[in-house]
């Protein structure tokens, strides 16, 4: 059998929204991607453990209540402190355009804002997974 | 150090990886397996089926809860159907479970059926070894949401439990061939609904016919998973069924069966794979198939041939 790209979709902190989240996990199904859903409120290390647990490839974030600049670099530095260095991250959300260079400074390969395609999401994983 | 000695030095991180391994087929899965079979046999391992919406990822969660308060360590496998067409797989049984995930006690892992039928995925008797090999000592396996034909369970589990919702199905359904029959322990979840005691009969008229299964009559518990109802009476009967076990023999006798289904199988394919690379690599397979369909030959005798070709 070949390698199955697995991703995790998560969301982190108090933010009681997933249908994105749904919509997206459906997409990257319907893209032959395992993907396992944490559910709502989940801490980063939660995140983190479900991560290591699963030995996913990808770790998508999606975040609607603003505290992306706090919560995604948080995930990230409790994934690789676990010795997952070859995690791919992206984020999405309601995430302004000037919040997303200091995100990518902090390991989070892409940003996807309201209106990205789902197909583009799982061209950038295809392209971007290690 | 390889992955199999960091496993057995208690990464959790290794033992990840190992499940991975083994999923993909990777070219290091056998020698982790070679490595980790001696530590394997300690665990109980203990199976959940039942129809979709049962409530098994939530009575999992329950359960394993109070397992962790007997002091005992956990693992999980949850298993989720693969799609048929792009074969990718939502694996969402964690949501009942996030209360665990930090518990460093416990360890889940979901995993998609991979084109299996049986209810599990043709390596979950692999994923299980590997956390018996880490040294759990309750093994859960919860398949995939079962019909009536997904029975892989029996061939993984010590104990099989089968769990029931009230409000499924007719009385003729009790005494069909299939999940009905392979019943360790029956649990009956959602009890606080319509229908509970007709069922409870019917389960029990059901198992007043079976002959097969004198020596151990499966226990019918009512539950509550979401409440947390009806758990520590279903340990109890986990509990007895273990005992019983022990004290017939029957755990010797299942894992001797197991262990030759294991090997039969794992010889079966690697027979299967060595001949089809054969035929693969020498241009046949091809121009066979086409003779095949084009009644120009038949696929007894072409199978045949083959064989005979090799066992020379």
């Amino acid at each position: 059998m070949e390698k199955l790209i697995r991703v995790l979709v998560a969301k982190p902190g108090l933010d009681g929204h997933d249908r994105g989240a749904k919509v997206v996990a459906r997409a990257l199904r319907d893209a032959g991607f395992e993907v396992i859903y944490t559910g709502l409120r989940q801490t980063p290390e939660q995140i983190a453990e479900t991560a290591l647990q699963e030995d996913v490839n990808v770790v998508a974030l999606s975040l609607l209540s603003g505290a992306h600049n706090h919560l995604f670099p948080r995930v990230v530095e409790l994934i690789k402190g676990k010795g997952m260095t070859d995690v791919l991250f992206i984020g999405g959300g309601v995430i302004p355009d000037t919040d997303i260079p200091g995100l990518k400074a902090a390991g989070i390969a892409e940003v996807f804002t309201p209106g990205t395609t789902t197909t583009s999401i799982v061209d950038f994983i295809k392209a971007n997974v290690k | 150090m390889n992955i199999a000695e960091e496993l057995l030095a208690g990464s959790r991180l290794a033992l990840s990886r190992a499940i991975t391994a083994v999923e993909n087929e990777y070219d290091t899965a056998v020698e982790i397996m070679q490595k980790l079979y001696p530590h394997t046999g300690k665990g109980h391992v203990i199976g959940i089926t039942g129809p979709p919406g049962a409530g098994k990822s939530t009575l999992t969660d329950k359960l394993a809860k109070e397992y962790r308060r007997q002091g005992k360590t956990v693992g999980i496998i949850a298993v989720d159907p693969t799609s048929p067409f792009s074969g990718g797989a939502i694996l969402g049984d964690r949501i009942r479970m996030n209360e665990l995930t930090m518990d460093e006690g416990v360890f889940i892992r979901s995993m998609g059926t991979r084109g299996s039928l049986g209810g599990l995925s043709r390596k979950t008797a692999e994923a299980v070894k590997i956390l018996d090999a880490f040294g759990k000592d309750i093994i859960f396996i919860e398949t995939v949401g079962v019909g009536q034909s997904e029975v892989d369970i029996v061939k993984a589990a010590d104990t099989t439990l089968v769990v029931l919702v009230p409000g499924l199905g007719d009385d003729i359904q009790a005494i069909k061939a299939g999940i009905l029959e392979i019943g360790d322990i029956f649990a009956i979840n959602k009890a606080d609904h319509d229908g509970v005691e007709r069922l409870h009969i019917e389960i029990e008229q059901m198992l007043d016919l079976n002959q097969s299964k004198v020596a151990w009559r499966p226990p019918v518990k009512r539950t509550v998973a979401s409440l947390t109802e009806g758990v520590t009476e279903l340990i109890d009967a986990i509990g007895e069924h273990i005992s019983f076990l022990d004290e017939s023999g029957t755990l010797t006798a299942r894992r001797t069966v197991r262990a030759r289904n294991e090997l039969l199988a794992m010889l079966n394919e690697q027979i299967g794979r060595y001949v089809l690379t054969n035929i693969k690599s020498s241009g046949k397979l091809d121009r066979m198939i086409a003779s095949v369909e084009k009644r120009e030959n038949d696929p007894y005798s072409v199978v045949s041939d083959i064989l005979k070709g090799l066992l020379r």
